[in-house]
């Protein structure tokens, strides 16, 4: 299963804020299993998405340099549960960002199929703590690949600018 | 400028949210790791959120020192701290409650200078408040 909690970023402010959007098909695997005949996303899922969508705020912040990790969900909480059919949208502000790491706060709003708008109140919300790994450690163990930005997670930024370019022109 | 009390008060509603802890189980000489149940990450969240709360600047290692001794067989011997290791945390931690520490000073109980109060001490002196 790709690990990948988002579809696409809409807004993107350098460390200050970004909205991403998720929409949620049937066709997705955990469905089937969570729960059968009845088909939502796992909450642990939603907060995935709002981690990534935070994480990729806290790394773009300075240039994709430091690994940021999840250290900690400080708090959550889910009002309501996603059901396929619905896009989600992940919105985070960045609270705190340090050498040795971010804070952020986040919203998810779901939008109901067949409209256009999201529901006025949250579907869940969530503070969530980014560490940056120690460098000096860090490259102990891992080099000075930064595994957590590789690939698709940084590659996800591009598609949004490339997305923009295509709309304009 | 708050006064101690109202200082007090911020610092431990700032434990409640970093820790999820209830507001009855702080006291001023709740060791936040023994008492309060504090993770090595929590303190850099705590950190956060007190810059956050207070408008101030914490200087990494500055409130919560990470490694002070370092090995150093000048502050550490067979497991206790000696009267130079306390001088320098003395200077290092002003705000700490040395003399209590002193009377027993194991290394491992190192973590038991981080109480409530010794955050709150902190804050007085970032903010210059009056006693």
């Amino acid at each position: 299963m790709r690990w990948i909690w988002i579809d696409r970023f809409l807004n993107f402010e350098r460390g200050k804020s970004a909205r991403a959007i998720k929409k949620l098909s049937l066709a997705e695997e955990y469905f089937e299993q969570h729960l059968p005949g009845y088909p939502i996303m796992p909450a642990c899922f939603i907060l995935e998405g709002l981690a990534q969508t935070g994480g990729i705020l806290v790394g773009e912040a300075n240039d994709f340099k430091e690994k940021v990790v999840l250290a900690k969900i400080t708090s959550a909480r889910f009002h309501k549960e996603a059901v396929a059919g619905e896009t989600l949208l992940y919105d985070v502000e960045l609270l705190t960002l340090r050498p040795e790491g971010a804070s952020i706060v986040g919203k998810v709003f779901s939008i109901p199929p067949g409209s256009d708008e999201p529901n006025a109140d949250p579907l869940a919300e969530a503070e969530i703590f980014f560490a940056h790994l120690d460098k000096s450690r860090s490259q102990q163990l891992f080099g000075d690949h930064n595994f957590v930005f590789s690939g698709e997670l940084k590659h996800l930024l591009g598609l949004a600018k490339a997305s923009a370019q295509r709309t304009d022109g | 400028m708050p006064n101690q009390e109202e200082i007090y008060q911020k610092v431990s509603a700032t434990l409640v949210e970093a820790l999820n802890v209830e507001e009855e189980e702080i006291k001023p000489t709740s060791t936040l790791q023994g008492d309060l149940g504090a993770e090595s990450i929590d303190f850099l969240d705590i950190v956060f959120r007190l810059e956050r709360e207070f408008g101030i600047k914490i200087p990494r290692n500055e409130l919560f020192p990470e490694s002070i001794f370092q090995g150093d067989p000048e502050f550490v011997q067979n497991g206790k701290v000696t009267p130079k290791g306390l001088d320098e945390l003395r200077q290092k931690m002003p705000f700490a409650d040395i003399a209590k520490f002193e009377q027993n000073p194991e290394l491992t109980a190192i973590g038991d200078l981080f109480t409530v109060e010794m955050i709150t001490k902190y804050i007085e002196g970032k903010l210059g408040a009056k006693v």
